[in-house]
């Protein structure tokens, strides 16, 4: 097995038996191809202008953004590997703040709910 | 718990640990009232120039173009994301600084000092990208009290810069220590702590990347 290869161990709190091996070097590469793919997709739209007046557009980039935070996450802050309470810490004030985003939005009429 | 190199905790877990979570949960709320006030903002500016749109008169003196560069910010996103590649390779090498290393690659790999470096030196880059972009708009005149997309603008990408320039101070104290007496998988922990700090970093230009500069 090459050094490669190997598993890079998790630091000093596999404390419980939740916490998993960090993600290979392998992997870490693999991340940084598909974090790059995402954004050239992202720009490459941006530079389309029938998909960029479609009601595609904004979803599209939305969903694309939403990927790689949760990659750079998940896999770069080892939050896929580490302690639930990580994640709580993490995804709690996370929930709150894109319901604040998502709430002065609706309240400054930028976003509309359309009744019936 | 002493094997695991900090103070015995309820948890079981490392105190520093916990709270750079919890630092970092704090700072997406603070992200969200800047970028909700941005997009909160957007398109009410009653002169220019603006983002995405031509500015003409009677509203703007001259016609001004749209002030984003894409292509720039593009790269400069690149970087940052490359520097976070570099941030994990920093610490998987300093994880197994331990470890036999034969070949050149193994050596490369293992090399906590360049990727701590290279980390830097990317996070520089990135804001040289930055200083290029705030330099450029106000030559174009845009400044932060020009308009609504002006004061926004400048005050989320600015603090995202600011804390960018703490993450490199902090990246090359950890070089500087690697460099002084070597960084070994005991440390493993401050190096994780760090990394932390600018992956949330780069996660947030992520979302500002396309909130701000390709949704319009």
């Amino acid at each position: 097995m090459t050094h490669s290869d190997t598993h890079v161990s998790h630091v000093d709190h596999a404390a419980l038996g939740e916490v998993k091996e960090h993600p290979t070097w392998s992997t870490y590469w693999k991340v940084a191809v598909i974090l790059t793919i995402i954004t050239a997709l992202e720009v490459w739209v941006y530079y389309i202008p029938s998909f960029v007046a479609s009601h595609l557009f904004v979803p599209t980039l939305l969903i694309l953004s939403a990927l790689k935070f949760a990659i750079v996450v998940l896999f770069y802050m080892h939050l896929r590997y580490d302690h639930r309470l990580f994640r709580a810490l993490f995804t709690g004030p996370l929930i709150i703040a894109m319901a604040t985003i998502v709430s002065l939005l609706f309240l400054f009429g930028h976003l509309v709910i359309h009744a019936g | 718990m002493e094997h695991h190199g900090h103070t015995p905790t309820t948890t079981g877990l490392d105190n520093r640990k916990v709270a750079i979570w919890a630092f970092i949960g704090s700072e997406c709320m603070l992200f969200a009232s800047l970028i909700s006030t941005y997009l909160i903002y957007k398109g009410r500016s009653v002169k220019g120039p603006f983002p995405h749109e031509v500015c003409s008169p009677p509203v703007c003196d001259t016609v001004m173009k749209p002030i984003l560069n894409i292509p720039v910010t593009s790269a400069s996103t690149f970087v940052l994301l490359v520097s976070s590649l570099a941030m994990v390779l920093a610490l998987a090498a300093v994880e197994n600084a331990d470890q036999p290393k034969h070949t050149l690659g193994e050596k490369i790999l293992g090399n906590s000092k360049l990727w701590l470096f290279m980390t830097a030196l990317l996070g520089t880059t990135f804001l040289g990208f930055q200083a290029f972009e705030f330099t450029s708009f106000v030559h174009e005149g845009l400044t932060i009290r020009t308009n609504l997309f002006g004061s926004s603008f400048f005050t989320l990408t600015g603090f995202h810069g600011a804390h960018v320039t703490a993450g490199v101070l902090w990246l090359l104290t950890l070089l500087a220590i690697d460099i002084r007496r070597g960084l070994k998988p005991k440390d493993a922990l401050i190096v994780d702590i760090a990394a932390l700090y600018w992956h949330f970093v780069d996660v947030v230009w992520i979302a500002i990347f396309t909130l701000v500069y390709l949704i319009h």
